[in-house]
């Protein structure tokens, strides 16, 4: 399957980031007709396009647009640019590179809903990423996109970047919406769900960068355009970032439904020509894959009956000199450290599982800990305040599924003596031995 | 909504059509709509454990130990936060496997980072943790790594100790400081396992309603510096009691041991203080133990000395006796009904005398008018409910949170479900904040000027159906102002509450400790009155003196000028009065004074015959709330030795030939025999608007932690009290730098300065606090004139 590029098009030109240089690709002219349509035949578009939203859940994007009361209340439209998942690379790259398709999107969005308030939420960390979209949104004000009567439409919009404080959590969306009001971040009791009651208790859509940038596309190309990709359930295409131990890493934007086999190739194959030993689609938070469902198509509905998720859809491939016990022990020391607090099971839970971890990586587990690991991750699934905590509980209970050896092989032996450490770098080759 | 059916002949069966059904573990209810699943399983007695829920706060499911089952959902809902729907399946642990694995494993996270260290915790024997770690708990641990440590105990404020690594952060705490008090001075910070409770640098939790956070934390990391470590639940004896502090009327429990206090809790109560108290009723109990009387003392040659209580009772009787006719009695504020009573009927069948009252503060013949007409035995038209309800609340002359802080709570609670809050007063104070109130900006003295001017808005919310008009006892100061709350309320209907102060003081003035009033409103002049009154006391109605007493000032002035051979004085402290050098000059004038106190005092120090009587743990009695609402407790310390002030005047009047009745009993039913009055009234005043003087007016009222003599002893309870600083506005901050000289005819003192929009003009000091009192050290009281200087200069 060829690499369809949309978004990353015109990543080379070095000017894209720049309002001239994105006009110059045609970036604008889906709004300039968008702000002159019925706005519900916007949200009909989105929702006849079958896009799903980007962030890693995959919900229905039209139809999130069209939850949000129309009753001349205030409402708001909140962007999730707090990309802070191990493994997923997307949107900060697309923000760095074409920030300019955020924006476009975030006005087309806010003119479909009839939100006159935007606001993009950025992980703090990186400060590039944020600058890049607080000039683009400096550029869109001063040539008359965002600001009072946009276009002699009526439609006024005023849109702020907001830095994030670092905070893992602050990407869950009501712990985000939270941050956004000023603060500390941690999920709110559901319902009320954002759209009914989110930012400011009032209603509010929140979307993922990703799933914004593909609004620009899809009103100036059309739903015919749009679902010649994919597949009935996953149509498009997505900005897949692929990472670990391939030769060339990176952002590759491809139909939904190809494989991570056809990507595996793009990126160049794995290192030294080694096999892949596992792999997650999209994050630490999905269950790993292995070799066997390299063949997969890359959609929410196939990943999802191979039991993992097609999540954020930034593959992570690690091969065999790769401890499954070490990755685990490192995405669960990720998780305890990120825990927000709030709910017993994530906050204690991950602090359980971790210090067992740790000393299987130690080789020093037992097989009762092996019982005692796989209980708490169940008590820890479904019981915890949002999906953090299942996050949390997913990687050893998957890796159990398909590496158990290597756990009762830490049961006697530290795991850096059965692999060393050096050879699973990504720039192992630079290391002096 | 709810609809009047009638089921049969003669029964009235209310039919509520809001009602679900639903089953909880196999059981079949109806249930409100609306309602959480945690609380219907209670209902049937079926207990799912918690520690994150409170009744009284919002749900956070934040704990997750109440995961349940609910048919048709995939994973287990937290109770606490689940609302019932219609034909809803639910299974608790009883009857869920899922639930209750659910449950044991959050029991198991719970104790992973838990000290269990019980054996020296304050909170074991009556710890929910503890209890529901063996009601639902796995009996053994699978834990063995390191547990989190932290520095123990840090102190939140100068009464409250956090011990962090005992917190199961279920944020009651937070919650509480936040959505109730709302003094959100405590926060978790950090995350992880690493979350605790903390305060901002600098900034302790200084709530009026901190120690709330100790009683409601469900393990021990909360602690107060006043109980720490005294004692275990388990050897504590509880009674239910009631505060004697201020009028708002809190339900107590009050447990002691070995003859001691050793701590004071909120006792449930939701018609009155819900499960919330303030920390001057919580902690300020060290003057029952302290400082105490502990026998009768006689003056001989100028000097006290210990006399026997059948000596001292005989000097008693026959000095007052003698005074027949020609006596005063000042009750003061804090007696109980029975006490009031007692001391009501001993000055007109003993003493012969209308000349009688109860209040320690400033006063008028406005008020005492007001206080006949319109509050004395009237009926309970106005309660905590009926705030919460209330569309609209008009304060006048009272700042709740300082003045009676539970009615704070409540109408904090009202004005968060929609009731605006409205108040008369020279500027917005913290607690007028707090219940997002509107200021209706006013100069003391010109309160009566600003209610007959009322803003149109303000007027007809005040016509709405509920809108309540409070008044406090500082309106007797402001000429004009009750007569104005009078008016008002007649004009829009709305309904009048008066609230004093201190607590004993509607029982007093319902039992008739007020001159030209007997017990119920009845006007002392009123022949059918006097008739009642008379034949429940065993004399004939020529008997009763005339019903031209004196009170308030003038009957400070009458002693002062030697119109009286004899005071008898309850638990009166001069310096209260507005002008202590007059009530000083009073004491000493009389001839011969009785005093019955527990501590010594000015006017034990005048006195010729000292009687120590008994404090609310060591006899039972009655207190009235400010809504009028009876509020009995019973005695605490069964086996003292003291006796109360209605069992020594009892005595007196045996000595002197009367028989009156001592016990709490023959006086509940004597009074209660009177039932209320029905006959006429008096009628209410009907006074000018008064005005604010020219210059600098001053502003004042006292904080409820200040330097009151019932908060002696409890040094951390003092230390979280508001610090005494004069409140100026802006432009008048600027000119005066840091500091602010407050002169008045007595003095000076000098105060730090805060800026506030208050109107330039007026200065608000605290009327009692270390380092300003307004009576004693400047000679004046709040609406007077007084001069305003840059601190230092005099």
């Amino acid at each position: 399957m060829a690499l369809t590029p949309v978004i990353t098009e015109h990543w080379d030109d070095p000017e894209l980031f720049t309002i001239d240089g994105y006009r110059r690709h045609g970036g604008y002219r889906a709004l300039e007709s968008a702000i002159h349509q019925d706005p519900d035949a916007l949200i009909a578009l989105v929702k006849d396009s079958g896009l799903r939203g980007r962030g890693g859940a995959g919900f229905p994007t039209g139809l999130k647009w069209s939850f949000v009361p129309q009753d001349g209340k205030p409402h708001y439209l909140v962007v999730n640019g707090d990309e802070s998942e191990p493994g997923a690379c997307k949107d900060i790259p697309i923000m760095l590179a074409n920030p300019h398709s955020l924006v476009e999107g975030v006005i087309i969005t806010s003119y479909a809903i009839r939100a006159n308030h935007a606001f993009i939420y950025i992980r703090g960390e990186v400060p590039e990423a944020i600058r890049r979209v607080a000039n683009a949104v400096r550029e869109a004000r001063e040539a008359g996109y965002i600001g009072k009567n946009i276009l002699g439409s009526g439609f006024d919009l005023d849109v702020v970047v907001h830095a994030g404080a670092g905070a893992y959590i602050c990407g869950e969306e009501t712990a985000l919406l939270d941050s956004l009001e000023g603060f500390r971040g941690q999920p709110r009791l559901k319902p009320p769900f954002p759209a009914v009651a989110g930012l400011y208790a009032a209603p509010t859509v929140i979307n993922n960068v990703e799933t914004i940038c593909n609004i620009p596309y899809l009103v100036d190309r059309g739903v015919d355009w749009f679902r010649q990709f994919g597949t009935e359930k996953s149509p498009g295409f997505k900005v897949f970032a692929i990472s670990g131990h391939v030769n060339r890493p990176g952002i590759y934007e491809a139909p939904l439904g190809i494989t991570m086999r056809e990507l595996l190739d793009y990126a160049g194959g794995m290192r030294d020509g080694r096999e892949v030993k596992f792999w997650l689609p999209g994050g630490s938070s999905v269950p790993m894959l292995t070799a066997d469902h390299l063949d997969l198509p890359l959609t929410y509905e196939d990943i999802a009956a191979a039991g993992s998720m097609l999540g954020t859809g930034t593959p992570m491939l690690f091969d065999d000199t790769v401890s499954v016990v070490k990755a685990v022990t490192r995405w669960l020391e990720f998780y305890k450290h990120e825990s927000c607090g709030q709910c017993t099971p994530c906050r204690e839970g991950t602090y359980f599982i971790t210090g067992t971890l740790e000393r299987f990586e130690e080789g020093h587990g037992t097989d009762r800990e092996m019982d005692t690991l796989a209980d708490l991750c169940g008590q820890i699934s479904g019981r915890s305040f949002c999906a953090l905590g299942d996050a949390a509980a997913t990687p050893y209970p998957a890796a159990m599924k398909y590496f158990r050896d290597e756990f009762v092989a830490a049961t006697s032996t530290p795991v850096d003596q059965q692999f060393d450490p050096a050879a699973s770098y990504v720039f192992s080759g630079a290391i002096a031995r | 909504m709810t609809v009047t059916n009638n089921a049969g002949p003669g029964s009235d069966v209310e039919v509520r059509t809001d009602l679900i059904t639903v089953v909880i573990d196999g059981v079949e209810m109806q249930v409100p709509k609306g309602t959480l699943v945690i609380r219907a399983a209670e209902q049937l007695g079926i207990e799912i454990p918690r520690f994150c829920d409170h009744p009284l706060l919002e749900p956070v499911a934040a704990c997750r130990a109440c995961l349940i089952e609910v048919e048709g959902m995939p994973k287990p809902q937290p109770a606490c936060a689940q609302v019932l729907s219609d034909g809803m399946n639910v299974k608790t642990q009883y009857s869920s496997d899922v639930a209750r694995e659910a449950q044991e494993g959050v029991m198991e996270f719970l104790l992973l980072n838990h000290p269990l260290d019980c054996p020296v915790c304050d909170k074991g024997g009556e710890c929910p943790l503890q209890n529901q770690a063996m009601s639902v708990g796995r009996p053994d641990t699978r834990f063995d790594g390191a547990k989190r440590e932290f520095e123990k105990p840090i102190n939140v404020s100068a009464q409250i100790l956090l011990d962090r690594e005992r917190c199961v952060s279920c944020a009651r705490c937070t919650r509480f400081a936040d959505q109730i008090a709302g003094d959100p001075l405590i926060d978790l910070l950090a995350r992880g396992a690493k979350q605790q409770v903390g305060t901002a640098d600098d900034v302790p939790f200084d709530s009026y309603f901190s120690g709330n956070t100790v009683q409601i934390c469900p393990v021990g990391a909360l602690t107060s510096a006043s109980y720490r470590f005294r004692s275990r639940p388990f050897d504590l004896v509880s009674v239910p009691t009631t505060c004697e502090h201020c009028a708002s009327g809190c339900s107590l429990r009050t447990d002691y041991r070995r003859g001691v206090v050793a701590r004071r809790l909120a006792w449930d109560d939701p018609e009155v203080n819900e499960e919330w108290n303030c920390d001057k009723g919580r902690y300020a109990f060290a003057y029952l133990a302290e400082g105490r009387i502990d026998s009768p003392m006689i003056r001989e040659n100028g000097e006290l000395r210990v006399a026997s209580w059948p000596e001292a009772i005989a000097v008693a009787a026959q000095g007052l006796a003698d005074a027949k006719g020609r006596a005063g009695v000042l009750v003061g504020g804090r007696s109980t009904v029975e006490d009031a009573y007692a001391y009501a009927r001993f000055a007109r069948t003993v003493l012969g005398t209308d000349d009688i009252d109860f209040r320690v503060r400033q006063t008028s013949d406005e008020e005492t008018q007001f206080l006949a007409s319109s509050v004395a035995g009237a009926p309970v038209t106005t309660t905590y409910d009926g705030l919460e309800g209330a569309p609209a609340v008009l304060l006048v002359s009272f700042e709740p949170e300082d003045e009676s802080p539970i009615v704070f709570l409540r109408l904090r609670k009202a004005a968060k479900r929609g009731t605006a809050v409205v108040s008369v007063a020279p500027f917005a104070s913290a607690g007028l904040t707090k219940m997002s109130g509107r200021l209706l900006p006013t100069r003391p003295g010109a309160e009566a000027a600003a209610l007959r001017a009322l803003p149109e808005d303000v007027r007809a919310q005040l016509g709405e159906d509920g809108a309540v008009i409070m008044v406090g006892e500082r309106a007797a100061g402001s000429a004009g102002t009750l007569s104005a709350a009078v008016e008002l309320a007649q004009q829009t209907g709305a309904r009048l509450a008066w609230v004093p102060r201190r607590a004993g003081e509607r029982g007093a003035l319902d039992a008739g400790a007020l001159a030209g009033l007997l017990p119920g409103g009845r006007p002392l002049e009123d022949a059918q009155a006097r008739a009642q009154v008379a034949e429940a006391w065993g004399i004939e109605p020529g008997e009763l003196p005339g019903g031209n007493g004196r009170s308030g000032q003038a009957l400070l002035e009458a002693a002062r000028d030697g119109v009286f051979d004899a005071l008898l004085v309850g638990g009166v402290e001069l310096a209260d009065f507005p002008d202590p050098a007059l009530a000083t000059a009073a004491i000493d004038a009389a001839g011969f004074v009785v005093s019955l106190e527990n501590h010594h005092s000015a006017v034990t120090q005048r006195a010729d015959v000292v009687l120590p009587v008994a404090v609310v743990t060591e006899k039972s009695g009655t207190f009235i709330d400010w809504e009028g609402r009876p509020r009995p407790f019973s005695q605490v310390f069964r086996d003292a030795l003291t006796m109360s002030d209605a069992r020594v005047l009892s005595m007196i009047a045996s000595a002197a030939g009367v028989t009156a009745p001592g016990d709490v009993r023959s006086l509940r039913a004597e009074l209660g025999g009177l039932g209320p009055w029905s006959g006429g009234r008096f009628t209410a005043p009907a006074e000018a608007s008064g005005e604010a003087p020219a210059g600098t007016v001053l502003a004042s009222w006292r904080l409820l932690l200040d330097a009151g003599l019932m908060q002696e002893g409890n040094p951390h309870l003092a230390a979280t009290a508001r610090p005494t600083v004069a409140v100026v506005s802006k432009a008048t901050a600027a000119a005066l730098g840091e500091t602010a000289t407050v002169t008045g005819p007595a003095g000076s003192v000098t105060l730090p300065v805060v800026a506030a929009d208050i109107a330039d003009g007026v200065v608000w000091v605290p009327m009692n606090s270390p380092g300003c009192h307004i009576h004693a050290d400047l000679g004046v009281v709040p609406g007077a004139s007084v001069q305003l200087s840059a601190g230092g200069a005099a």
